[in-house]
This record gives C-alpha cells, sequence and structure tokens, in this order.
C-alpha cells in the first residue's frame, strides 16, 4: 500500500496503544507514591515534620532519609546526590519526603501536611561566585565548589597569537534546556517473595537504575531485577532522574510489602529531574592573512547545579572537542563545571557539543568574514582531512574521514553557493530579510576515555528454528531493539521474523554499559555481531563431520546454510535441528569491547575517541523585520552513519534531531527565578511544534569503519548539535546581526 | 445517562459525572493507550475524538462526553485487530518513536483526514500541531498522513 519500507518489532504495540509504560501498569493491592519538594532552595534542615501527613486520608506510610536502610547518597561519579534530603537543602527540586497512599489522589492530597523548618542560607546561582574564594560552599566536605576542570595544553598559544594577523575574542552563552521526554518520569516495584525487587520504569538505562535501587535499599545487585519497560523518550534525560525515581519507589514497596506506582507530573520533573548545562565559553582565536588558524585558546563555564550528575564527562567531551573539526596547532583549554544552588544538569543528547558547536561555528564565521573568505573557503582551509591530527594529538586514520564529503553534499543539495549571495544583510524591499547558514562538527563515538566501553549479547536458538536475541543495550524509544534485530538477521543470514529481541533484564545479562553518547547501534551491534561469529563457528565445528564437509564450507545465507564444496542447502530449521540432536545448544554469547582510547589529563592529549562520524547542517530562513519573527524555509543534513542498518529510524534520527537543535536556537529556555524553576510546564516551555518545522532533508552518507564490527555507527547526537549554529550564521546573513546567546530572540 | 466509547454503549452512573475523563479512560475502562503527558491541555498526549473531533481529554469530565460517541486508540483499528490504513502508514514511513504521542498524532491525522481527505502538508502540519512529539521532529508523521489521505 505504501512504497515506504520502515519497520520496527514494537511498531504493532505502538500505533494500536497496547505498548505498556509503567504508568500503564497495574498490579493487585497497588499503592501509590508521590514526592514531596520544600519549598526552599538552600537551607539547613531543622526538623521534617510528616505526623500530620500520616493522619491524611488513605495514607499507608511517609517515608523520610530516616527510612533508607541503605545508602543514601549516591552517584555515577560522586556519591554527592541525596536521594531523601538530610539536613540541607541545596536546590529546589530536592526531595524531603516520599507519600505512600492507597490512591494516587489521596497521596497528592498528603503532600501539603508534610512540614519542613529551616534555617535559610544564602543562594548561590551564579556561576562565577561559585569560583571565588569567599564563596558559600553547596558540598563543604568538597572544599571547592569546582566539579570538574579538562584542559587542552597544546603548543603555545602565545607564539601562535604573535603569529596571527587576525585575532579575534567573543563570549557565547547558552542556556538551561529540559530533554522533555512526552513520557514523564514513572516506576512500578514489586516486592518479590523470594526477596528480590523487581523494577519497572521508564528509564534510560536499566543497569544503572540497578545501582540507585540497590545503594538505596542496601540489597545486593542480584536481589534487583530491573525490567525493560517500553520508555516515552530519554535523549539522555533519563539516567539519574529516573533511575532515582525508581529507587525511592523500591523502598516504599519494600517498606509497604507491597506493589508501588509512583507516576511524575509534568512539574514535578521539570522541577526535579537534570537539564542540559547552561555555558559561558570565552574564545580568542588568531588566524593569519590566509584564513589558517593559529591559535585558540578558550575557557568554559558550565552550571552543574547543585549535583555532580556526569557534569565532568559532559565538560570532558566539549574540551576535547573545544576546536571544532579544525586543525588547529596552538589550543588552550579551560573547561570547568562549577557547583550552584540551581537545578542540576547532565546528560543531554549532544553531551557537551550542542553549547561548544555554536560557539565555534559562530565564530569560524566572523573569522571568515574578517579575512575575506566565504565561509566555504575557511572551513576547508581548516577542517580535519584524512590522516590530520585532531588538537589532542589523535591521527584521525583507521576510518573515513569524510567531512569534506557531507559538507559538500549539503551546500549541493541546497545550492548554498548561489543562495549565499541573496542573502539580505539586513537590507530588502519587503519585511522579510532571507538568510543562508551552515554548520559543520566531527564527534567522538561513544564513550570515549570517558569510561570503560563494552557490550555483550546473547543469542539462543530454539529447537523450532525460531531466535532469542538479547543485547546489553536498552530501548530508549529509537528503536534500537529493531536495528539488533536487522544486524542479527543479516549476520546470520535468516530472516527477521525468526528473531525476537528478549525482553531485558538485568538478571539475564551482563551490564553493557549505559545507552548514552549515541553509543547503542554501535556498541550492541558489535556485541551482536561477535556473537553471531561465535555462533556460526559452534555450528560449523558441531556439524563439520556430520554433514561431510570442513568447517570453511559453510555459508549463512538464504534463511539457511549452504555447504559450499557440495553445493548442498539446509534450512535454518534442519540446521538447529541438527545441533540439538548432537546434544549442542546453539547458544552462543558475544562481548565486544571498545578499541584502547587514551588520555592524559594533565595536558589533555590522547585518542579520546576510538573512532569519529561527520556532519553537516544548512537552514534556510527569513527573519520578518517587524515582528523579529524566524520563519525556516528548509534544512539538510547530511550524516556519516558508517552504515544504514534501518533507514526509516535512521532517517527519524536525522529529522527529530534537526528539530530539537531549532528549538535550542530559537526558543527553548527554562526560566528560573532566585533557584526555583519558572518554566514548570509545557505552556511556559517552549518546544517546537509542527507547524514551526519546514520540510527536510536528510543525505545518508556511508562509510566502512572497520572499527565498528557491524559497520554501523551513532546517529543520534550528531544530529542535534549543529542545527543552531546553522540558525545563527543564517540570521547573521539574513540580519546582518550576529547573536552571541541562546535562545537567539530577535531585536530589531 | 450514557456515552459510547469505542463503539460500545457505556452507562454511566452520577457519581462518576464529575470525574476527570482521562482518568475515568485510563484508570476505570483500563484504555491506557491514551497518554498523559501535562495534564493543562497543551502536550495532545491524551488526545481522543469526541464525535470524530481530535479533542484533549486531560482537563474534561465525564459529563462532557454524555450522548456523545468518543473513540481511543484502543477502538481505531479494525475488530479483526487488522491495522488501519493510519496506523500501517505510521509504521511504513518512521512516524513513530517512542511511541508516546502515536495515539494522539494517530487520531488527530484521522480527524483531519475525515473532514478534507486531500490536505497540503502545511495544512496537515497545522492540524498536528496541538500534539507535540519530542522524537521524530514530525516530518514522517506528515509523510504518513498525506499518503493515507487516498484511503478517505
Ligand atoms: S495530557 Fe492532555 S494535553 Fe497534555
Ligand atoms: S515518538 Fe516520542 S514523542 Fe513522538
Amino acid at each position: 500500500m505504501s512504497e515506504r519500507k520502515g519497520w520496527r518489532n514494537d511498531g504493532y504495540a505502538k500505533v494500536t496503544g497496547r505498548s505498556r509504560y509503567a504508568d500503564d501498569m497495574k498490579f493487585h493491592n497497588m499503592l501509590h507514591a508521590v514526592p514531596v519538594y520544600s519549598d526552599h532552595v538552600h537551607a539547613y534542615i531543622i526538623k521534617i515534620d510528616v505526623s500530620k501527613a500520616e493522619q491524611s486520608e488513605g495514607v499507608i506510610r511517609v517515608i523520610t532519609y530516616k527510612d533508607v536502610p541503605g545508602e543514601n547518597r549516591f552517584g555515577q561519579i560522586h556519591k554527592d546526590y541525596y536521594m531523601f534530603a538530610e539536613d540541607r537543602i541545596r536546590g529546589n527540586g530536592d526531595v524531603v519526603a516520599l507519600i505512600v497512599a492507597k490512591t494516587r489522589e489521596e497521596a497528592i492530597e498528603a503532600i501539603g501536611k508534610v512540614t519542613v523548618e529551616v534555617e535559610q542560607l544564602p543562594l548561590l546561582l551564579d556561576p562565577e561566585e561559585a569560583l571565588k574564594s569567599d564563596s558559600i560552599l553547596i558540598h563543604e566536605e568538597k572544599k571547592t565548589n569546582i566539579v570538574t576542570h579538562h584542559k587542552v595544553r597544546r603548543g603555545s598559544v602565545e607564539e601562535g597569537f604573535k603569529n596571527s594577523d587576525i585575532i579575534l575574542e567573543r563570549e557565547y552563552k547558552t542556556q538551561l534546556i529540559e530533554h522533555s521526554y512526552m513520557e514523564p518520569e514513572s516506576s512500578v516495584c514489586i516486592p518479590r517473595h523470594d526477596g528480590v525487587m523487581e523494577v519497572f520504569g521508564s528509564m534510560q538505562h536499566p543497569f544503572s537504575t540497578r545501582r540507585f535501587v540497590a545503594t538505596l535499599l542496601g540489597k545486593e545487585l542480584s536481589e534487583v531485577e530491573v525490567k525493560g519497560t517500553p520508555t516515552g523518550g530519554g535523549f539522555g534525560g533519563k539516567d539519574d532522574t529516573a533511575a532515582i525515581v525508581c529507587a525511592r519507589t523500591a523502598l516504599a514497596a519494600m517498606l509497604t510489602k507491597h506493589p508501588v506506582k509512583m507516576t511524575y507530573k509534568r512539574e514535578w520533573s521539570i522541577k526535579e529531574s537534570y537539564k542540559r548545562h547552561p555555558y559561558k565559553l570565552n574564545y580568542k582565536m588568531g588566524l593569519d592573512k590566509s584564513g589558517k588558524i593559529k591559535a585558540v585558546e578558550c575557557r568554559f563555564l558550565a552550571d552543574a547545579g547543585n549535583y555532580t550528575s556526569v557534569t565532568p564527562w559532559v565538560l570532558w567531551r566539549s574540551t576535547v572537542q573545544c576546536c571544532g573539526p579544525y586543525k588547529v596547532d596552538n589550543v588552550k583549554c579551560d573547561a570547568l563545571g562549577v557547583h550552584t544552588n540551581n537545578i542540576f544538569t547532565g546528560a543531554m543528547r549532544g553531551f557537551g557539543s550542542p553549547q561548544v558547536n555554536f560557539a565555534i561555528e559562530s565564530l569560524i564565521e566572523e573569522a571568515a568574514e574578517m579575512v575575506g573568505l566565504s565561509p566555504m573557503e575557511i572551513r576547508k582551509r581548516n577542517m580535519v582531512m584524512q590522516g590530520d591530527e585532531t588538537i589532542t594529538g589523535q591521527i584521525l586514520e583507521n576510518h573515513t574521514v569524510n567531512l569534506s564529503n557531507v559538507f559538500e553534499k549539503v551546500q549541493t543539495e541546497i545550492g548554498f553557493e548561489e543562495k549565499l549571495k541573496k542573502c539580505s544583510h539586513g537590507k530588502s524591499d519587503t519585511d522579510e530579510l532571507y538568510g543562508i547558514g551552515i554548520a559543520i562538527s566531527y564527534r567522538g563515538m561513544s564513550l570515549g576515555a570517558e569510561g570503560k566501553d563494552y557490550c555483550s549479547a546473547i543469542i539462543n536458538a530454539q529447537p523450532d528454528g525460531s531466535v532469542l536475541l538479547e543485547a546489553g543495550v536498552h530501548e530508549n524509544g529509537q528503536g534500537l531493539e529493531s536495528a539488533m534485530l536487522l544486524i542479527l538477521a543479516e549476520q546470520l543470514g535468516i530472516k527477521k521474523e525468526r528473531i525476537r529481541y528478549q525482553c531485558s533484564s538485568t538478571s539475564t545479562i551482563p551490564d553493557g554499559g549505559t545507552t548514552v553518547a549515541s553509543r547503542g547501534t554501535i556498541m550492541g551491534g558489535g556485541a551482536i555481531t561477535k556473537a553471531a561469529d561465535n555462533f556460526k563457528k559452534l555450528i560449523a565445528e558441531t556439524l563439520f563431520e556430520t554433514l561431510d564437509c570442513t568447517k570453511e564450507d559453510f555459508v549463512f545465507e538464504n534463511d539457511g546454510v549452504s555447504i559450499s564444496a557440495t553445493g548442498t542447502f539446509y534450512t535454518f530449521e534442519e540446521i538447529i535441528q541438527m545441533m540439538f540432536s548432537n546434544k549442542t545448544y546453539p547458544y552462543a554469547f558475544g562481548l565486544f569491547q571498545g578499541p584502547e582510547v587514551s588520555w592524559d589529563e594533565e595536558v589533555g592529549k590522547g585518542n579520546a575517541y576510538f573512532t569519529w562520524v561527520y556532519g553537516c547542517q544548512a537552514v534556510e530562513l527569513t527573519v520578518d523585520k517587524v515582528k523579529g519573527k524566524v520563519k525556516l524555509l528548509n534544512a539538510v543534513a547530511a550524516h556519516d552513519v558508517g552504515k544504514a542498518i534501518n533507514e526509516e529510524m535512521l532517517l527519524g534520527q536525522f529529522y527529530g534531531g534537526m528539530v530539537m537543535g531549532m528549538g535550542y536556537a530559537l526558543r527553548e529556555e527554562v526560566k528560573t527565578k532566585d533557584g526555583k524553576v519558572r518554566s514548570t510546564n509545557f505552556h511556559k516551555y517552549h518546544l517546537t511544534r509542527a507547524k514551526d518545522v519546514p520540510d527536510m532533508k536528510a543525505i545518508i552518507v556511508e562509510s566502512v569503519d572497520p572499527l565498528s564490527p557491524s559497520g554501523a555507527k551513532g546517529v543520534g547526537e550528531p544530529t542535534n548539535e549543529i542545527m543552531a549554529p546553522a540558525i545563527a550564521n543564517a540570521i547573521y546573513n539574513a540580519t546582518g546581526k550576529r547573536y552571541y546567546k541562546l535562545p537567539i530572540k530577535i531585536e530589531l | 445517562m450514557k456515552t459510547t466509547i469505542n463503539g460500545k454503549e457505556i452507562l454511566l452512573r452520577e457519581e462518576i459525572l464529575e470525574k476527570n475523563l482521562l482518568e475515568f479512560i485510563r484508570e476505570d475502562l483500563d484504555l491506557t493507550g491514551t497518554k498523559k503527558g501535562c495534564e493543562i491541555e497543551v502536550c495532545g498526549a491524551c488526545t481522543i475524538l469526541i464525535n470524530n473531533e481530535a479533542v484533549t481529554s486531560c482537563r474534561k469530565l465525564v459529563k462532557d462526553v454524555v450522548g456523545k460517541s468518543v473513540m481511543t486508540i484502543e477502538g481505531f483499528e479494525n475488530e479483526d485487530g487488522a491495522l488501519h490504513p493510519l496506523q500501517q502508514a505510521f509504521i511504513d514511513c518512521g512516524a513513530i518513536q517512542c511511541g508516546y504521542c502515536t495515539p494522539g498524532m494517530v487520531l488527530t491525522g484521522h480527524a483531519l483526514l475525515f473532514k478534507n481527505n486531500n490536505p497540503t502538508r502545511e495544512e496537515i502540519k497545522e492540524a498536528i500541531t496541538p500534539v507535540i512529539c519530542r522524537c521524530t521532529g514530525y516530518q514522517q508523521i506528515v509523510d504518513a498522513i498525506e499518503n493515507t489521505a487516498k484511503f478517505y
């Protein structure tokens, strides 16, 4: 009926409303929990009084830090997050208690009956203030508000600036933004009779959740089973907070010995969940007359808010990618993240790159104008090519460096050169100013030297020839399970219909690391490819005598096996039955270990990521001279994806990333006042809607990468990291005015 | 008092009339395909059809649908479970990611096509603007609705 061939294993469930998200689950005798916040932002807690709440209709129990049997403090890097506030409130989203009641309405009713007596502390809201030696400390035991400080020291910037003909100094600011996954946090926990706590929930990563739950409950990891549940969007935002929501729910279930559900209202979600870091970026760039960049000095100051989360990792990526995809011999970079009383910040799609790309891709165009080059020419003269060295000393040689390729493709598709000549630069006869803009980036894949990168997969063929597949990565809504199925089908030469993705559980497969850093496909796919290799080897080794051939004769194709020497074909069912007749399970485990990476923290040098991807986006727009309204007319993106696994899903990653980038550029901002979030729901937090979006064009660029066993690379984040600078550049070309702050508000 | 939900007539007791309609649909009828995203009528996740108009349900009361015909996503496919062409198009066009907006999007698309079986892309975008999708960037959703117009 349609020429389009999109497919996903959960397509039917999702399009019929059958998919069961956490809040859709019900269990016998299930209780409901809700969080209680204080009214404060920074204060010592003198007393939390729950006695009135306990008397409230339907309330079964009110839980505070005193009820925590395990560790109340946890975190992925620093254990500085209090799952229940103890002696101090550090931010307005801190949770002081949990109310458990028979119904959710009764629980909500009791929220106002908890009183918190406090002694106010001065507010620390400005990151620059946080650096001062006399600043109040958010976490006294750390003796500093600095969460992280990464550096790059390459060559000599002094020399570089001395050899420059032109020097620019600019300051950029980016805003606090909210992930805005459409499904708010939710969890259902069931205390099982064998002492295991069963956890369902909306989350980024079941293993991360398991660590939070086990820590709070004081249980062993094996006593917590986190089960894969459909997740209504994450974008990096369902790690810490979502895991903490699960942990608190599990505590309620443990203490009441009942199944407990906790589903967040949007207001709670926005108040409590971590956000994307706002940055202040100061750049100094020197270039010679030919437009060659001679030196870059930069300083980033990120507001980490009241807890660490993954701030050190986010800032690290900013550091490694601080010069954009350009060759620079002299670099000095200092990237700092500091504590304040603002809402904490952590992982979000892009992970430290959207901020930096906005700055560097704006700056490079200003530099171009000063040296008299076009935006195309200045990039060509400085961008990394095959075999070049990154600013951290990594030689880009083991994969295809196709930055110039994606750059060319986008220009051709959109007709960049011609349209650039038509830009208004602030002058036009009508009410509309026209502009076109472009931006490029490169991106290190997966975690890089930030973390240990490995993942496993299990192939378990059944006697009837059907196959169960499981991988240590988690579906976040992006279609990861479907991609994994397709990779396996291709590797084994079998129909995808044979394969079922095993609903994942932390108790059946080893921890595969979190679904962040666009690593799901590359790491999970790598593990599946390894498992498939082992699976095929096992079959050949087991059956070569039975089939009277050599181990090398097995060709897995056409939904079965051809024996190359004899030309005989066996169906997959026949092969699997022979395996069982040989008392051998057609079962294989695969482990993919990310290739070696390295990092020297002192000078910021090393092979930061095992492989890289390249992207380019361009956009056309008009600016209304009277109203200042920006209208997007067209957008084109080209990204290197390694190998395309599922085209429609890949396109969805492109469009979704681009549109999220449009919001970042033009409208999204979590507004706060005195440390309290003012953008409490989507009437005050403006997301991009269908009518704001132009028709877009996505160009999938494939390349061979021996470092990715399945050939696939990540695309979720690259598509989200350069739309803002492309828009900023287009606005400049339309209005003749540069904007240094996101979101861009046109001033006429 | 009665209402029709997904083709079935339901008798409404007096005490239920003041209940929130979305709660009634999700909790009492266990039709959990209707989602909850904001509860203040700005995200569209809770969209249902009332007399073939796409409307949000999170701020309505049960009494608002007395004597009316309501359809939720569960009532949208054929009785034998076969997908409606619009649902199939959502799958074919890659219009689904996390799926949280999908029920509201499908019903909104249907309400549009029911009234206008030859909409422009701009008209489609306008029609689905009340429903937020954070994942897909809307393009494939517009494609799916556009590709299905011929079935109406
Ligand atoms: S839940 Fe009703 S519009 Fe958002
Ligand atoms: S598919 Fe996730 S919100 Fe639309």
